[in-house]
């Protein structure tokens, strides 16, 4: 991993919040105690990659500055989670768990359908900009392995079909259908319901 | 008071005392890389693991504070196992390369990885490399090397107050750095240097030129301002390879500013090494007998009244006696050690002096700055006032310019009516005063080497008046000076004497033919220009702006070069050490006085140092004191209107101040780095 970022020529120039993110920054800033401001730099990132995709260096400047921090403060933060893109991504960013539960899943087989549907490798994005592909620790999702983190949802229980079928889906532009693939309901057993059968208004 | 046993013995120590302080009054080793007594505790090295009794693993000892009873053991085989681990784990990703490493033979690494390291590693897998950086031309990171103890971070952020280094990423790719590359803009950056237990933070100057172990170490006095730190000159052979500094928790705690520690490769260039002699022209170098008989032969033709001496701001206090000497019993009252003008030293003692003292800052709790930008005319001194800022509870405004000084502070505006206010009450900063138990004031040269600095003084004495800033016990009232000769000068009374003239009217009467002959003892911070068609006099160990105008150039000894007495701005009296000898001729400064005198047909009464020093004591007994003692309140000052120009502080750049950084290339990489083409340059570069 690159530390002192001396190629800095996909950093964009400035940042500013859009209206909209500056009063939910100053709304969030507000839920701090005076003096604690500093409490808010998590949101405030998250908010600015929410709307650039990305954390860019001028966006953490921005955000030190309203919150009276030294950048190097925001640097530490926003470096240390591993969520906080410090590079472009994609609109999609296909983020796929290998961790133990997930390889054990065969996670492997998942990183290479996305590989060969997308035509890029691990921490690459497409020529289009459209999608990046990225691998990831653990999503905290084992129950379901494997598992793929996309914006705000995951999709779990991935065949290598259902990959691909994800990965056409967003290329036509659909939302496709987060949450387990394999058509079980949430963590329920995949083998069907083993206690709790009679309950009525029970769907699964 | 909890009460513990320490392998056996048993210590009372404060509450709140950690363990390894507790270990450490006992006089019982405990090894740490990222404990230090004048930073925030971190804890994160490891290293420090001691056992406890009912604990049921090691604990860190630096970050654990001693309870009532706790029995603690720090030399069993747990113990001796736990540091073993971690230092295998701190060992795993350092570099071998101590033999190239400007650390080592003084790195704490190498020295506990004597006593805890295996020998052998067991480590087969691939180590860690970090990029290169670069913190600018003072410090040079070699981050490979860092062990993450983070010192340098809290340092930066806490103690110099201009946070620009933090750890970022994580775990496996934790780094210590700025992350956007920049350098290190504080002035007190090289005490990074000392802190780092490892290589990777040396000191860049001084890169691959010497081992420690080479190394002659002379303990000294800083005069690069007036804070005078104390310091250790390493020397090898005849050269000054550096400088860093000492412990003394009055004065510089243990921290020094960058040009104190970097401008010493200034000592090694445009160096004065022969006596020349002025020829058609053009300056001739000539022997000692040749040069001293010139000199000699001008003041003998002259009457005392057409000569004139002016000490420079490094001029120790045995040269400037002697000077004194000689131009009084050669009838002259013409002296000044002012050269910058400042309208200060014909009142009592207390009246230029920094009466609180540094470690007093701490006891305040209001602060008044006037004129003076402490950042930069003494960045030691500003971190002990950031030192008592972080307590809280301290409210400091400035009258001056507006500028970071690494604290927050009010800006009650640039002029001197301001000041007026604050003396007659009716400024709301009055009344933070009043209300404080022990308020200081500081007024610095931008408020005294004005015209109307003497109506400064006096409001600033009407200040510390009327808002009790003088009180039994307290003297809040401080003046901070920027040259180390300057308080030495002024306790001789290196000033015009009845019907003599300071150092404008000797300027003038130079420019006007009135004063035939110009002593520059060290002084190159005037206008040479306005000498006119005086002879002029250089005594000094650089070839600056007043070697240049000189007809007469007599080399003396930088301050690393003698054992001379400097008086700093609290009114301390200290030594500096011959660490190495001056260069060529070059001659220690009261010795070529001394030797003058004798060819002007004086004689001075005194042949060696101890007559020169009895000497002083003479003249002011304060040269016997140990310490700063208190000094009498009285009247002075000047009432009258203040002119509306705004105060500044005297120093735009703060590393080029006087001959020897002027001299220094470091210096000057620093100058171009921090201050830019902006900065108008003075002296040699012109």
């Amino acid at each position: 991993m690159s530390s002192t970022t001396t190629d800095d020529s996909f950093q964009p120039a400035s940042f500013a919040f859009s209206a909209e993110n500056l009063a939910q920054a100053q709304a969030t800033i507000a839920k701090y105690p005076a003096g604690r401001q500093r409490s808010a730099v998590m949101p405030l990132l998250d908010l600015a990659q929410r709307q650039e995709g990305w954390v860019s260096l001028a966006a953490m400047n921005v955000v030190a500055e309203m919150l009276d921090l030294a950048p190097i403060r925001v640097y530490e933060v926003a470096t240390f989670y591993t969520m906080f893109n410090l590079k472009p991504v994609g609109k999609y960013h296909l983020q796929v768990c290998t961790n133990l539960p997930c390889m054990l899943r065969g996670s492997q087989e998942i990183v290479e359908a996305c590989e060969a549907e997308l035509g890029v490798g691990l921490g690459e994005t497409t020529a289009d900009g459209k999608f990046t592909l990225s691998e990831v620790e653990c999503l905290g999702a084992c129950v379901n392995a494997p598992v793929i983190w996309i914006g705000d949802d995951y999709y779990e229980d991935l065949s290598v079909e259902s990959t691909k079928a994800i990965i056409a889906a967003l290329k036509r532009g659909e939302d496709p259908k987060p949450g387990s693939q394999s058509g079980r309901q949430y963590s329920a057993p995949a083998s069907g319901p083993t206690t709790l059968t009679t309950l009525a208004g029970g769907d699964a | 008071m909890p009460k513990l046993t320490i392998d056996g013995r048993e210590v009372e120590v404060e509450a709140g005392t950690t363990i390894m302080q507790a270990a450490d009054l006992l006089g019982i080793e405990i090894p740490r890389f990222c404990y230090h007594e004048r930073l925030a505790i971190a804890g994160n090295c490891r290293m420090c693991l001691v056992e406890v009794e009912k604990s049921p693993k090691p604990v860190a000892s630096c970050a654990m504070p001693v309870g009532e009873g706790m029995v603690v053991k720090t030399d069993t085989p747990t113990v001796l196992k736990a540091r073993k681990g971690v230092m295998e784990f701190l060992l795993i990703n350092h570099p071998l390369d101590c033999p190239i490493c400007d650390q080592g033979g003084e790195c704490d690494l190498q020295d506990e990885a004597m006593a805890y390291g295996g020998d052998r590693g067991r480590y087969k897998e691939e180590k860690r490399a970090v990029k290169e950086k670069s913190y600018g031309p003072l410090v040079k990171p070699i981050m490979t090397r860092c062990i993450h103890c983070t010192r340098c971070v809290r340092f930066i952020t806490d103690v110099a107050g201009v946070p620009e280094l933090g750890g970022t990423f994580r775990g496996e790719h934790l780094e210590i750095g700025t992350y956007v590359e920049k350098a290190l803009s504080s002035e007190l950056s090289g005490n990074i240097i000392d802190l780092c237990p490892v290589g990777a933070l040396t000191n860049k100057p001084y890169a691959f030129t010497a081992r420690s172990w080479e190394l002659k170490k002379t303990e000294s006095i800083d005069v690069f301002d007036a804070v005078g730190a104390n310091i250790r000159v390493d020397t090898r052979g005849n050269q000054v390879m550096r400088v860093i500094p000492r412990v003394n928790d009055d004065v510089n705690e243990e921290w020094l500013g960058d040009k104190s520690r970097f401008a010493v490769d200034g000592l090694l260039r445009q160096r004065l090494d022969r006596p020349y002699v002025r020829k058609d022209g053009k300056l001739v170098a000539v022997s000692w007998a040749e040069a001293l008989a010139a000199v000699a032969g001008k003041l003998k033709s002259l009457e005392g009244g057409r000569i004139a001496a002016l000490a420079g701001d490094m001029a120790d206090a045995e040269a400037m006696v002697a000077a004194k000497d000689l131009f009084t019993k050669l009838g002259s009252a013409n002296l000044d050690c002012r050269q910058d003008g400042a309208r200060i030293g014909t009142g009592p003692r207390a009246s230029y002096l920094f009466n609180t003292g540094i470690a007093g800052i701490e006891e305040a709790d209001a602060l008044l700055l006037i004129g003076t930008n402490p950042r930069k005319e003494a960045p030691v001194l500003n971190a002990r006032i950031r030192k008592r800022y972080t307590k809280g509870k301290f409210p400091i405004a400035s009258v001056g310019p507006r500028t970071n000084l690494t604290y927050k502070y009010q800006h009650l505006g640039a002029e001197a009516a301001v000041l007026a206010a604050i003396a007659d009450g009716s400024h709301p900063f009055a009344a933070t005063l009043k209300a404080a138990q022990k308020p200081m004031l500081v007024i610095g040269q931008g408020a005294l080497a004005r015209l109307d600095g003497d109506i400064l003084l006096g409001l600033a004495r009407k200040i510390a008046e009327t808002c009790g800033l003088v009180k039994d016990g307290w003297n809040g009232f401080n003046v901070l000076h920027t040259a180390a000769a300057r308080v030495g000068g002024l306790d001789l009374g290196f000033l015009p004497g009845s019907g003599g003239r300071d150092v404008e009217a000797i300027l003038s009467g130079a420019e006007k033919g009135e004063i035939g002959l110009v002593y520059l003892l060290g002084a190159d911070e005037i206008d040479t220009q306005r000498l006119g068609q005086a002879f002029v006099v250089y005594q000094g160990s650089h070839g600056d702006a007043g070697a240049h105008r000189a007809d007469v150039i007599l080399p003396g000894a930088a301050y690393t070069e003698k054992d001379a007495t400097f008086v700093n701005t609290e009114g301390r009296v200290q030594q500096t050490r011959l660490a190495v000898f001056p260069p060529g001729e070059a001659k220690e400064d009261w010795k070529i006085l001394r030797a003058l005198a004798e060819q002007a047909g004086v004689d001075l009464g005194y042949n060696d140092l101890e007559g020169v020093r009895a000497r002083l004591v003479a003249v002011n007994p304060v040269f016997a004191a140990e310490g700063p003692a208190a000094a009498a309140w009285g009247a002075f000052g000047a009432e009258g209107q203040p002119s509306s120009d705004p105060l500044e502080s005297p120093i735009d750049n703060y590393y080029m101040t006087d001959p020897i950084s002027r001299a220094s290339q470091t210096m000057a990489e620093c100058t171009a780095t921090f201050v830019g083409c902006a900065h108008k340059r003075t002296g040699t570069n012109g």
